[in-house]
């Protein structure tokens, strides 16, 4: 029985690491092309997950209600680029940060103005319901594997995006040499609200599946971000490989923390002690984990060359 | 005198004045207000120091603000309650010793958390502050004994010999004092090796080491006195709330201290006076005629940073001494 409790807290950690992995993909590639800090990013996950659940209520789909979470955060994200963002480029920042925080402020009560304080509820897809058999006995939700195989397909589709097409050539030009590829011709502007918008689309499509998890409401980003934070600081601001390892480290040193800490702990105290001190211990082990990392290589696992 | 000792001296002069008119027309909120304002001020010089002098862009101070506040409100708890806090060591309510406490351990936490994110710098140093400062959040929500999410409550404020603190008036004096001595302090740092190495530091840390000074442990004295200061801001903050929550710890309050010093002035010795007082201000005036003053708040930040460069004070004194 503890096997399969084990896989299956394993599976919980590689499905928040798979989730903080949309997150954090689109961080470090506006990170890594524009040189941006983007606190609102958060902001996009809430609104896809609103979009999704609104969507997916009017019409009883929710695969409408995921494209329209796609589109609605690619399209607020390609808005408040051109609206806001473009004019922060040039700046340090502290001007960035505090401008995508006033951006968090008008988006989060925005949204509550247009959604009201109650949560969104969204319910999970009945080809999608249902549980899977684990080895070693117990059952796995099948939408969280579901989770699991979109956070790789958008892995493998980013890498085959990055390497294999032109729009991931300019891309990457872009991160090494942002003037030279305007000298040759590229439209660096569009490029950035593209890139934009493809970070917006990808917080959009985490909110709406994780929407389906756990209540929609205003605020739910911000915890969301600021573990995406970490990842890339792990991992290396502007390299999506560092994304991937990181937020698959978070995940799991996450979940495992959690669900090993107050029964490791047990053995030397008394268990009420042990489940206190262990949950406390255990919602810091990743920043730990991070500082950790960062004492030996401070600038991330795989940083970026520049 | 400059135009900006002016504009310094009369932001001062209303900042002590507004409270004592409004205490002499019986109106103890706006004296309360005024409270806020001077904690909130106090806190932002702290974040100036080394955000404004040193070009740390701490995104964490909020750690230190809390701190300073729960160490107010667990001593307080442990006096009232009549318990010693460990190995027999009496609590106390007398605000000097909760400030003295409450600045050695925001000093003494800034420490390793100073060492750690000063490894690194840019946008790696603002994340790093950041996650830090969750991390001590998130310790405050799941460790049960001093409230947890719920916070900690203190029934009376905490004593300051010869001064009755219950009264808003007396107190603000207090926090009032208190500010004017941080301005003073800050003043003496700037002008001092240290504040001279520090903002040489900020302009250019490779000439600063080529002349034999190291940029790491300027940095490091810095950011500590600079978390030392938001300690005691934090302490006063509880005291005057007569509450210490994890909101005090959260992001948010991070992010509203770089907000007050954006809004007065970075680097200027008056900017979080000033940034505190316009934020209080549209807080309670917007809060006033909206529930959602949030968003009118968050439009006025973004025009601000966008096109208001140099905060308030940039405005009336015009040329920034610090580019």
């Amino acid at each position: 029985m503890f096997t399969a409790l084990l896989i299956e807290q394993l599976l919980n950690g590689l499905q928040l690491g798979v989730m903080l992995f949309l997150m954090a993909a689109g961080l470090t590639l506006i990170f890594g092309v524009m040189g941006l800090i983007n606190l609102a990013h958060g902001s996009l996950y809430m609104i896809g997950a609103f979009a999704c659940a609104t969507v997916a209520g009017a019409t009883g789909s929710f695969w409408i209600g995921l494209i329209a979470s796609l589109t609605a955060a690619a399209g607020v994200g390609a808005i408040i680029e051109v609206a806001v963002i473009r004019r922060l480029y040039d700046r340090d920042h502290l001007d960035q940060v505090l401008a995508t925080f006033a951006l968090i402020l008008i988006l989060s009560e925005g949204c509550r103005w247009l959604f009201g304080s109650f949560p969104l509820y969204l319910d999970i897809p009945p080809v999608l319901q249902g549980a899977v058999p684990l080895p070693g006995g117990g059952q796995y939700q099948l939408y969280r594997l579901a989770i699991i195989g979109v956070g790789i397909a958008v892995a493998v589709g980013l890498y085959l995006l990055i390497s294999k097409t032109r729009l991931g050539m300019r891309i990457r030009a872009g991160e090494s040499d942002r003037e030279m590829i305007g000298a040759l011709g590229v439209d660096i502007g569009t490029l950035y609200t593209v890139v934009f918008a493809l970070g917006a689309a990808l917080a959009g499509l985490a909110g709406a599946l994780v929407g389906a998890l756990q209540s929609v409401q205003v605020g739910m980003g911000e915890p969301v971000l600021i573990l995406a934070f970490v990842v890339i600081v792990i991992g290396g601001i502007g390299s999506i490989k560092g994304a991937l390892v990181g937020a698959v480290i978070v995940g799991v040193v996450d979940t495992m923390g959690r669900f090993l800490l107050p029964s490791l702990l047990s053995l030397a105290m008394p268990a009420a002690q042990a489940t206190t001190i262990g949950a406390a211990l255990a919602s810091m082990l990743i920043y730990v984990v991070m500082a950790l990392i960062l004492a030996f290589r401070p600038s991330g696992l795989f940083a970026a060359q520049s | 005198m400059s135009r900006e000792s002016t504009v310094n001296l009369v932001l001062g002069l209303i900042l002590l004045g507004a409270p004592l008119v409004a205490a002499a027309l019986g109106e103890p909120f706006y004296v309360t207000l005024a409270t806020r304002v001077a904690v909130l001020a106090l806190a932002a010089v702290g974040l100036n120091l080394a955000l404004g002098l040193g070009g740390l862009l701490s995104f964490g101070h909020a750690a230190f603000f809390g701190l300073g506040g729960y160490v107010a409100g667990i001593l307080a708890t442990h006096a009232f309650n009549g318990e010693p806090l460990f190995a027999g060591i009496p609590a106390t309510t007398s605000m000097p010793l909760i400030w003295a406490t409450g600045v050695i351990v925001a000093g003494l936490v800034a420490l390793p958390i100073g060492a750690i994110s000063l490894r690194t710098s840019g946008v790696y140093f603002i994340m790093i502050t950041l996650a830090f400062a969750q991390m001590i959040y998130y310790f405050a929500i799941s460790w049960p004994a001093y409230g947890g999410e719920d916070g900690l409550s203190m029934s009376v404020r905490n004593a300051f010999p010869g001064v009755s603190t219950a009264k808003p008036l007396p107190y603000f004096l207090i926090c009032f004092a208190v500010l004017m001595a941080a301005l003073l302090l800050f003043r003496f740092v700037e002008g001092s090796r240290l504040g001279t190495a520090l903002q040489a530091a900020r302009q250019n840390g490779t000439r600063l080491a080529a002349v034999g000074i190291a940029p790491f442990n300027i940095r490091l004295v810095a950011f500590a006195v600079s978390a030392m200061i938001t300690g005691f801001a934090g302490a006063l903050y509880a005291d005057l709330n007569r509450f210490v929550g994890p909101s005090m710890l959260s992001w948010h309050m991070s992010g509203e201290l770089m907000v007050l010093i954006i809004l007065g002035g970075k680097g200027r010795l008056f900017g979080p006076v000033a940034g505190a007082m316009i934020f209080v201000l549209l807080e309670h005036v917007l809060g006033g005629i909206t529930e959602r003053w949030q968003f009118f708040l968050g439009l006025i930040l973004l025009g601000i940073v966008l096109f208001a460069r140099g905060g308030l004070l940039g405005l009336l004194s015009g040329k920034p001494r610090h580019v």
